[in-house]
């Protein structure tokens, strides 16, 4: 059944919602100039109808506590519940930004020690929590290429190198904060180009930004030398965390020459997506970006902990009070609970679980780049497609019928029809078996009931949506009567 | 695919259709083919001026976004409208369908278009 | 030690051997050895759930709450009252661990919510359309800018009379980005109309006005920035708070083009400053350059009523360095707790706390001038105001010792704010305090 929108669903009057009684009757002091005319149409339900509505809504959404997630390069793995927990406690969830320094100290501490924390993770000598997600950690860490290179007098630096395999936020925020992006191509094996990169690194080029793991999941082997090319054309190496969760423990993007990182605290440190949001987007960066940092930064004087506002060569603010503090207690949560050697574990069975799905998905899907990869690898449809016209979009759909969540489908753009496959740690044997014995399943079906195939979705509450309608003619909100 | 004859061909998948020193401008065949289902069509505004090779429209498909560019420099003297309420059009015949008449500045810098042949050649190339 | 990873050491061992490796060093042959870690995390040990909640705890008890000590500071983030149900919904784990809804098929009531707040923010506003949210309210001003700027004009007129912090973050943007900011001084608290009047010209792409602004105060001359803005086929972008929508004009009806704000008062906790949304509306004519997710209304292959992200050719992962905006993402988890909030709270409601919020404030400015104070500026405001006093640090600090969290300190003065949470008793020693009663 389909869901009737909370506007369809509003009776006058149904809505019960009370303030206390209170002795304060002052008159309204705003003159009628300011006030509002226009009617306000919000729905009017009880309360009951309100959590019958949301709790009708959530049945219809899928997530991690739901199954298993193989979203590629999104690290879908399970969410502790502990962190929801601290999360909540009143002591983070209800205190105000603004509030005296001495009243908030154990926020402050607990930011504070995140920062060493995501230091040493990384191997970076500073790092801000103010981003709010990947994307904005991009930008924040670009803004500080460009500030470095400003500072240095170096302005003829106006391009950003972006490997053509990576994530389109990279060339995105290149191109937001004012740089033209210059593409570097991959080699035949999925890896940086060389003698691409070589060719391209020149005094007009302002940094490298690179994922390592790439995005198809395989480990830059010669990052060593990618990072002198680099540093020696006088660029700064820029790291996309994305992809940290196959690697921590065992190297880190500060050991390998990266100069900034940023870090999804939404993906290695297992805080929920929220559906889409809320995440946080740390950057961390080497001694001699520090200064660039945005403002506040969170200092320790004695035994008290201080926000430093002064800092003149600081980008400035990219964010309002302090980043996503909620994000950030439960990723603490998670760390302190798993310590050194969980940390280590969740990449050793990250990289053994995706190991192990590509090599028992080989026997039915055609594997691009069919060696040791790291948290995840890329499938695609070729042998389905080749044989009875079904496409990667048709085999994500029916995972669908078979209970799963589809993998990562169409990118990297470097590879045709791509699945990208990303298992994390968290899944059990159990659960990957049954997952390889549904793609087994859809590859039979391809071949013997490609129909079957081509029209799935055949058991969720909507069946195949058409895009093309709703970009042509968007209708982006309800209207009474239409 | 469909190359009609008669029209010159950009790299970039734009055909022209020169009459004088003005030329209809539309995308080819392969373009809209490549592009899938297009949703909307940024127009240029009537008078507005471009160098050779600069964006003049915007087409949107639900997958993928193109510029088309214009080959010479250029003023906008009309704009299909029609494409604003009705994108498909271009699916439907991307010949029967201009996008923009321009008055071209530059004669010259049509020699370097290609005629329906070498385009169509060209295109064989960019399957491979 | 806590783990989440399910497969014991045996299984592990089994799958290795499976896919022909030996060792679990062997998972990483391809990193070379001179970037490996030789050593262990500098890290402490794992603990277990009993020790973590006990740390936690330790931590969260040296904060002091907004239910402990009543709380009088704004200036961006308010106290407002968030109903139980809310969290009771969020805690759905089919909401807080999906990721975006790009399978429309298994995600319609993620793709729904998100529809129905769009709705809610284009009812509040006024306006048109809206997108599924952003980080906050300071990070969607900036983002209007670069819509505002993504033609010819690029010189965007502020008032220094807007957030402080929004106003960074417009600098930050500004500095690094493809818009340029003239802010203008304000006077007496207000915007400075004429001022700004006068620097619109061609080159404008934007003005951007906050109401109410910074001080708590109802800007006027709104519609004369808008008339000549647009005149000179620049945007108006207004910065709201979407709890004095429900008495004050929409931006709709002051002619803004795009209104933004940030959402933290509709259903979420103050949390220290975040996570919070922004939220984003404009006029149809920009719904192809807005930033960010949009949910749209389609049908599906059997005819029926069904939801999808739309309009993506906007976004970064089609339009890769031609991007206008990088984001990736939205706010979702904040944007469906305003969408229960004000479902939960009704017109009504709404209206009820946005006028109990302001004669809270009301009554607070009484008193405060019966005892002599002055304000700093004088003039209508909504929820918060400024008053004159010599040393607000020191008073806040005594405010502290009478179990009570102060206003935001301006240059000899105090915003203080007031939320229907606030009783009067809170206001009356709070104004007791401030005027040097109840000390020993």
């Amino acid at each position: 059944m389909m869901s009737k929108l909370i506007f369809e669903k509003s009776v006058p009057g149904s809505n019960t919602f009370s303030l206390p009684s209170c002795e304060v009757q002052e008159t309204l002091e705003i003159p009628a100039d300011f006030m509002r005319n226009e009617e306000l149409k919000l729905p009017e339900v009880s309360e009951v109808e309100a959590v019958r509505h949301f709790t009708e809504l959530s049945k219809k959404a899928y997530g991690v506590d739901s199954g298993f997630y193989p979203l590629g390069s999104c690290t879908m793995k399970y969410n502790p519940k502990v962190g929801e927990w601290a999360a909540r406690l009143p002591g983070f969830a209800n205190i105000h930004p603004y509030q005296p320094e001495e009243t908030v100290q154990g926020a402050l501490e607990l930011i504070y020690e995140m920062e060493k924390m995501c230091c040493e993770i990384a191997g970076m000598d500073r790092f801000t929590l103010q981003p709010a997600a990947g994307a904005h950690g991009e930008m924040t860490g670009v803004m500080i290429i460009k500030a470095y290179h400003k500072k240095r007098g170096d302005e003829k630096r106006t391009k950003i190198l972006v490997p053509d395999s990576a994530h389109g936020t990279n060339p995105a925020t290149a191109n937001v904060v004012g740089f033209d992006v210059v593409e570097v191509k991959s080699n035949s094996r999925g890896l940086v180009d060389i003698e691409d990169l070589k060719a391209k690194m020149n005094d007009e080029v302002a940094g490298l930004m690179l994922t390592n793991p790439n995005t198809l999941g395989l480990f830059e082997e010669e990052i060593v030398t990618i990072a002198s090319i680099v540093h020696e054309g006088g660029g700064l190496l820029y790291y996309d965390g994305a992809n940290l969760n196959a690697i921590m423990g065992v190297c880190r993007p500060g050991d390998m020459g990266f100069d900034i990182v940023h870090l999804n605290l939404h993906k290695t440190f297992a805080t929920p997506h929220g559906g889409g949001g809320p995440g946080a987007g740390p950057v961390g960066v080497k001694a001699h970006l520090a200064e660039f940092l945005p403002v506040p930064v969170i200092e320790k004087k004695g035994d008290k902990y201080v926000l430093d506002y002064d800092r003149p060569m600081s980008i400035g603010k990219v964010k309002n009070f302090y980043g996503n503090f909620g994000v950030v207690v439960k990723a603490y949560t998670y760390i302190k609970a798993l310590g050194r050697d969980g940390l280590k574990d969740v990449a050793y069975n990250a990289v053994l679980n995706a190991n192990y799905l590509r090599h028992h998905l080989s026997k039915y899907y055609h594997i691009p780049y069919n060696r040791l990869c790291k948290h995840e690898f890329i499938a695609n449809s070729k042998f389905q497609l080749d044989k009875s016209g079904i496409t990667t979009m048709d085999i994500a759909k029916r995972l669908l019928d078979y209970g799963y969540h589809p993998p990562t489908v169409y990118f990297p753009l470097i590879v045709n029809e791509a699945l990208m496959i990303e298992p994390t740690e968290t899944e059990s044997k159990e659960r990957l078996d049954g997952f390889i014995k549904a793609m087994a399943e859809i590859a039979r079906e391809a071949e013997e009931e490609p129909e079957k195939v081509k029209n799935a979705p055949h058991t969720t509450v909507v069946k195949r949506i058409d895009e093309v309608g709703a970009a042509r003619n968007p209708i982006v909100k309800w209207e009474a009567g239409k | 695919m469909r190359v009609e004859k008669g029209l010159l061909y950009t790299e970039n998948h734009e055909w022209l259709k020169v009459e004088g020193d003005k030329a209809y401008i539309g995308i080819t065949d392969y373009a809209q083919e490549h592009l899938g289902d297009i949703v909307f069509v940024e127009l240029p505004e009537v008078d507005a001026e471009f160098d050779a090779d600069e964006g003049i429209a915007v087409i949107e498909s639900v997958k993928a976004v193109s510029s088309v560019y214009t080959p010479v420099a250029c003023t906008i003297l009309e704009v299909n409208e029609e494409l604003e309420g009705a994108p498909e059009l271009l699916n439907e015949d991307c010949y029967a369908n201009w996008i923009a008449l321009i008055s071209i500045k530059d004669m010259d810098g049509l020699n370097k278009l290609m005629d329906a042949e070498a385009y169509e050649a060209f295109c064989a190339e960019q399957e491979e | 030690m806590m783990k989440y990873t399910p497969n014991p050491p045996q299984v592990a061992e089994e799958m290795l051997r499976s896919i022909g490796l030996n060792s679990f060093d062997d998972l990483f042959a391809d990193i070379p050895e001179e970037v490996k870690l030789k050593r262990e995390l500098d890290l402490p040990a794992g603990l277990s759930e009993i020790e973590v909640r006990r740390e936690l705890i330790n931590k969260a008890r040296k904060n002091i709450t907004v239910d402990e000590y009543p709380c009088f500071l704004g200036a961006g983030a308010y106290d407002h009252f968030v109903p139980a149900a809310v969290d009771q919904i969020l805690l759905r784990s089919e909401f807080y661990t999906a990721y975006t809804p790009y399978q429309p098929e298994i995600s319609q009531g993620i793709l729904q919510s998100i529809f129905e707040y769009q709705t809610m923010i284009c009812q509040l506003t006024g306006l048109e359309v809206s997108n599924a949210s952003m980080y906050d309210g300071g990070t969607a001003l900036a983002e209007a800018c670069q819509v505002a700027s993504s033609g010819k004009a690029k010189k965007i007129i502020v008032p220094d009379t807007i957030h402080p912090e929004n106003l960074a973050i417009l600098k930050t943007y500004a500095w690094s980005g493809k818009f340029s900011l003239e802010v203008v001084p304000g006077q007496n608290g207000f915007m400075d109309v004429e001022a700004m009047l006068g620097r619109i010209d061609k080159d404008t792409a934007g003005v951007i006005v906050q109401q109410p602004n910074f001080y708590g105060l109802l800007e006027s001359g709104i519609e004369k920035l808008g008339e000549k803005v647009h005149q000179n086929k620049g945007l108006l972008i207004m910065s709201v708070d979407p709890i004095s929508l429900a008495l004050l004009k929409s931006p709709a009806e002051y002619g803004a083009d795009i209104a933004v704000g940030d959402g933290q008062v509709l259903g979420n906790n103050l949390s220290f400053g975040g996570p919070y949304l922004g939220f984003f509306a404009a006029t149809e004519k920009l719904l192809r350059k807005i930033p960010g997710r949009i949910v749209g209304q389609s049908v599906d292959s059997e005819g029926k009523r069904a939801f999808v992200l739309t309009l993506q050719a906007r976004e970064q992962h089609i339009r890769r360095e031609k991007a206008s905006s990088n984001i990736c993402s939205n706010q979702a988890l904040c944007a469906l707790a305003a969408t229960i909030y004000l479902s939960l709270i009704g017109p009504k409601g709404l209206k009820d706390i946005a006028v109990r919020s302001h004669q809270m404030a009301v009554y607070a400015k009484n008193e405060l001038i019966k005892k002599g104070f002055k304000l700093k500026y004088e003039g209508p405001f909504f929820r918060e105001f400024a008053v004159k006093m010599d040393n607000p640090r020191e008073m806040n600090r005594r405010l502290l010792q009478h179990g009570i969290i102060g206003g935001y300190e301006l240059k000899g003065a105090m915003l203080l704010a007031f939320t229907e949470k606030r009783t009067k008793d809170e206001i009356d020693k709070l104004i007791a305090v401030l005027g040097g009663e109840n000390d020993e």
